[in-house]
């Protein structure tokens, strides 16, 4: 079912705007509306405000970002790699990232400064791409560049496994696990100050080959012919991957994409930006569906985002198989 | 007017020489047909006409030399219809045909009025108008080679190289295609197109050029170059050749002993 591109923005967007306005109105503190309006205007009291302003809405800001970050990235590869299978794990630029933050709370730089975290994390994604660009060279092949990334991925996974092995207590490997898990709890300003530039630097790379993206349908020859230079297009995706996704937040590249598609006309640029802003909706409300589901332990983002990839997972095997 | 030039055209892959001393001229208002025995060149000899594979020797547009004129230039300037059919994404007719214009359009820009109209002359010179919101996954061989050459059209590029438009085609729609390639030609444009149906070169194409071993072995109209010496040196066949028209009809007898 295809729709209009005017049609399936402003869907989007209200389905966004319907995830937003939820994360600030629902969390685990009951606000009457009355008290949020009055903290929205100034003239709150102090723990109101505290909640809206210092909690909620950063941390809504960082899901939208995050996850239109996360949606435009999954959409780009996939145009890419034409393998609708890829996301930024696909060519472990997300597990590089998760290694620099490891490192990051291993050595203790995390609690020097809140940058110094994320810093760690795009400074490792960007050294994976050094790594994939040494590995697979020149060539124009998705396959070569998906192998190279499997490599960058499990050499991150391991350095992942040895700081946990190596850990010093059980609470650092708690701590680590607990950020490997994803999240976006306790997040303030200063994370959304560190957060958004980044995905304003990553976002813009991805979003400006969308057309080769779509050239690329007609394999490297035929984009090339038309005027593609595909090594440029793949330092700018790569660039704006490792730049704009920083974190272990997995699956929602890969599931936004395969949801809009359908309700497109299917090319590789059209579903860009409707998988942004599908990624700002669903990490929105998986954000919110973490604190609205009661569990005695906290549930972690990263663990709802990772059940909601496996639907998608079997409606390719069922596709494939010819079974739907 | 376009004309494409090589002199001295060498061309290897890996440790490979695939291409080697290949000169010669395409000239505008003209079909040329590239022709020559499996693993000959002649489908690197077109891609490194586009620069995809790096050369040596000289390859010129006009007075642009290819290595050294910017890609988004080259595309303007000559159009491609690549080997085979794959399409990564299933695509609507229209769309594909419209990936045409890429080469005239800005990163992030919309088609403009220009565009929409080089796309409706291209489907409409392709005869794919009907198939316009079909998806091109989804089509029959021939309905997807008209396609795929109406992308190719949508550029409006003074020259066009087509590897291999025939292949996996019907009869019919084999002398549909070399049809609008000779049409394109006697437009002014400069066609160029690799290949393996001598009987279809012979009978469309304006000029053949022979490949064997990576270089030109003979050059000239049909008649010219289909001779049964140069059929049985280059294949290895014995044939029969007569001139039916203006062109010669193909006989194959059997393998040279």
């Amino acid at each position: 079912m295809t729709l209009s591109r005017p049609v399936l923005i402003t869907g989007l967007l209200a389905l966004t705007l319907v995830a937003a306005i939820g994360s600030i109105l629902f969390g685990p503190v009951h606000l009457s509306l009355a008290r949020m309006f009055a903290a929205f205007t100034g003239h709150g009291d102090r723990i109101a405000s505290t909640i809206l302003l210092e909690l909620r809405l950063p941390r809504m800001l960082l899901g939208l970002g995050v996850g239109a970050m996360l949606g435009l990235a999954g959409a780009a590869l996939q145009g890419y790699l034409r393998n609708p299978l890829a996301e930024p794990a696909v060519l472990g630029t997300s597990n590089a990232a998760s290694l620099g933050a490891v490192a990051a709370l291993y050595f203790g730089l995390a609690e020097l400064h809140p940058i110094m975290l994320p810093a760690l994390s795009v400074l490792a994604a960007l050294l994976s791409l050094v790594g994939l660009s040494v590995l697979a060279g020149r060539s124009e092949s998705p396959l070569t560049l998906i192998l190279a990334g499997i490599a960058i991925a499990t050499l991150a996974t391991a350095g992942v496994s040895l700081a946990l092995n190596l850990s010093p207590n059980p609470f650092a490997a708690m701590e680590i696990m607990t950020w490997l898990l994803g999240s976006l709890e306790n997040r303030s300003f200063d994370h959304v100050w560190i957060a958004y530039p980044c995905i304003a630097i990553g976002g813009l790379l991805l979003f400006w080959d969308g057309r080769a993206l779509d050239a690329l349908t007609l394999g490297e020859d035929g984009a090339q012919a038309l005027g593609v230079d595909i090594q440029r297009t793949r330092i700018r995706l790569l660039l704006g991957t490792a730049i704009g996704v920083g974190g272990a937040i997995g699956f929602v590249g890969l599931i936004v994409p395969h949801l809009v598609r359908p309700l497109t006309d299917r090319s590789p640029s059209a579903i860009l930006l409707p998988s942004a802003i599908g990624g700002a909706a669903l990490l929105t409300f998986a954000d919110l569906a973490v604190r609205l589901i009661d569990t005695k332990n906290e549930l972690k983002l990263g663990v709802v985002t990772a059940f909601l990839g496996v639907p998608v997972f079997l409606i390719h095997l069922m596709r494939e198989r010819r079974l739907w | 007017m376009v004309n494409i030039r090589l002199e001295n055209v060498a061309v290897t892959l890996g440790s490979r020489i695939v291409v080697q001393n290949a000169s010669t001229v395409f000239g505008p208002g003209t079909l040329t047909g590239i022709v020559g025995p499996n693993g000959a060149g002649k489908s690197t000899l077109a891609r490194a006409m586009l620069a995809l594979v790096p050369h040596k020797g000289l390859i010129q547009i006009d007075d642009s030399d290819v290595a050294t004129l910017p890609r988004a230039e080259l595309a303007k300037r000559v159009a491609y219809l690549p080997q085979g059919q794959t399409l990564h994404w299933p695509l609507t007719v229209e769309r594909l045909v419209e990936l045409g214009r890429l080469p005239h359009l800005a990163p992030m820009s919309r088609i403009g009025e220009a565009d929409t109209a080089a796309i409706e002359r291209a489907m409409e010179r392709a005869d794919v108008l009907g198939l316009r919101d079909r998806i091109a996954t989804e089509l029959s061989g021939g309905e997807r080679a008209r396609v795929l050459l109406a992308r190719a059209l949508a550029v409006e590029a003074p020259a066009l190289i087509a590897d291999e438009p025939l292949a996996s085609l019907d009869p019919g729609h084999q002398i549909d295609v070399m049809e609008l390639l000779q049409a394109e030609a006697r437009a002014g444009g400069l066609v160029i197109a690799v290949l393996h149906d001598l009987t279809m070169a012979a009978r469309y194409c304006d000029r053949l050029v022979l490949i064997d071993g990576g270089t030109v072995v003979a050059e000239g109209t049909p008649a010219e170059v289909l001779t049964p010496a140069n059929l049985k040196s280059v294949y290895g066949i014995d044939a029969r050749v007569e001139l039916t028209g203006d062109w010669p009809t193909i006989t194959t007898l059997g393998r040279s002993r």
